[in-house]
């Protein structure tokens, strides 16, 4: 027999030898208890969260805590169904009525993670003899939805516009084009320059969808994202989210003005065949959103937190993936493997829960310590990040 | 595989600026295990190819290009078009 496992050799390989140098496995933690956003049980130690995407720190919100469970009393555990047979509730409309009015867009469709979204929306909108340009550093959703269409894909330099403008020229003038770009990625946490990309995009024909997974709740003036921040949303024809970040609980969607929008949720796979989110998670979802049309203050206070724990870090002498603040993420850029497991266990032992983050979802093949922050997180508790961070960075070397 | 032309040496003109460890380079050379190269040299390197021959190689039609003769034969093909 031919093991099929047997290609995953020199990963397990790689992982033992890692944790033969006695380093706690950075991709088995466990959660004990979770207190708030911010804070949880791990190991037995009280962990301040600065790895969750938990950026408006919506999960502890009583509003949206008394939906779930009214919703879970009210109509049970699970829809058992899809969205086009038995799955659609009340909950899952109410939910994409709130999209709608927070995008202002005429129509809006949940998926049941934010994975399924883009793999459900660009699947069906590129098939075989369309073209998908996409930025070489784009999130595996992404690029399993051009697999999953078997679109050709045409990839392009990382944010650079020349490029993007270049080989959407190359594609024949008659093919179908779809631009994919994403508002925040969320590696390096730096923003697309969407103005520039939707303009060259629109120029060469092309349809456009932005992913807005990590700007949604805090990124421009409605919360709308980076295409609403740089002025270009209503040339966007298609945005993708989720609701495993700013909303707090679990889901996708996709919100669009485009017409013929609705035909999707007959001929999308990914949306037809798998059952709908739990009444409970629609409800909270719903809530939130609605809640995240008001936050003002919150994103203020996370725009706070971001830019003391960026200045703070690049102090200590840390390499960040940025040289200003862009968003909520903020990556610090080790040496290697090895001194990056040895650094995040160090931020763990000391009460510090942050992504450790590797090649092949990493772009150039770096280690990364990814930290997102909340607008929960109160000053105090940047501070304390900022002190384990030094006391970790001199005992593993990676700072003076 | 038809020499006549020559794209090979325009080929191995541009993969020398990439060619980091001096691989000696012949129609059987590979990227991935001679060249070592990551993504990201892929992707330079399949931009100047395409500005060179005026050509779009997407990443379907990279998947099935494993060594330098192999993509000889394929611009040969798409500059045909």
């Amino acid at each position: 027999m031919n093991d099929l496992l047997s290609k995953f050799d020199p990963l397990i390989e790689q992982r033992e030898k890692l944790l033969e140098s006695g380093v706690t496995d950075p991709f088995n933690l466990v959660m004990e208890r979770v207190e708030s956003p911010t804070v949880a049980i791990c190991n037995g130690r009280r962990t301040i969260l600065l790895g969750t995407y938990n950026y408006m720190g919506m999960t502890f919100d009583p509003d949206v805590i008394a939906a779930g469970k009214k919703a879970l009393d009210e109509f049970g555990s699970g829809t058992t169904g899809s969205r086009v047979l038995n799955g659609t509730y009340v909950g899952h409309r109410a939910v994409e009525d709130a999209l709608r009015e927070f995008y202002a867009m005429d129509h809006a469709m949940v998926f049941s993670t934010g994975y399924q979204a883009n793999l459900g929306v660009i699947s069906t909108l590129a098939g075989k003899d369309d073209y998908v340009v996409l930025d070489i550093d784009s999130h595996a959703s992404i690029y399993d939805g051009c697999a999953m269409g078997n679109a050709q894909i045409v990839p392009f330099r990382h944010n650079d516009v020349g490029a993007l403008e270049k080989r959407l020229n190359r594609i024949p003038p008659e093919a179908g084009k779809l631009v994919v770009l994403e508002g925040v990625y969320s590696m390096m946490g730096d923003v697309a320059p969407l103005k520039e990309m939707v303009a060259v995009s629109k120029a060469a024909g092309a349809m456009v969808l932005v992913d807005e997974a990590h700007s949604m709740g805090f990124i421009g003036e409605h919360g709308r994202g980076v295409a609403e921040a740089q002025g270009v949303i209503d040339d966007v024809d298609f945005i993708i989210g989720t609701f495993s970040k700013s909303v707090g609980t679990v889901g996708g969607f996709c919100v669009s003005n485009h017409p013929k929008f609705e035909i999707l949720r007959l001929v999308c796979r990914p949306y037809v065949f798998t059952a709908s989110l739990p009444p409970s998670v629609v409800a909270t979802a719903a809530t939130s959103v609605r809640k995240l049309m008001h936050g003002a203050e919150k994103r203020a206070h996370l725009w706070e937190n971001s830019k003391r724990l960026h200045g703070g870090l690049k102090q200590l002498g840390f390499t960040l993936g940025t040289d200003e603040p862009q968003s909520a993420i903020i990556a610090v850029i080790m040496p290697d493997l090895e001194t990056g497991a040895a650094m995040w266990e160090a931020l763990l032992k000391e009460g510090l829960y942050v992504n450790l983050a590797r090649p092949p979802a990493t772009p150039a093949g770096m280690t990364l310590l990814r930290c997102s922050l909340c607008a929960e997180h109160s000053s105090d508790q940047v501070g304390e990040v900022l002190n384990i961070f030094a006391a970790a960075g001199r005992a593993t070397g990676c700072i003076q | 595989m038809d020499q006549s032309d020559n794209t090979f040496a325009r080929i191995e003109a541009l993969i020398e600026p990439f060619n980091k460890k001096g691989v000696a380079i012949t129609p059987e050379t590979r990227f991935q295990q001679d060249l070592e190269w990551d993504s990201l040299t892929v992707l330079d390197f399949v931009a100047s190819i395409e500005d060179e021959f005026d050509i779009l190689i997407t990443m379907n039609m990279q998947a099935e290009i494993e060594t330098v003769g192999q993509l000889a034969g394929a611009v040969r093909e798409l500059s045909k078009r």
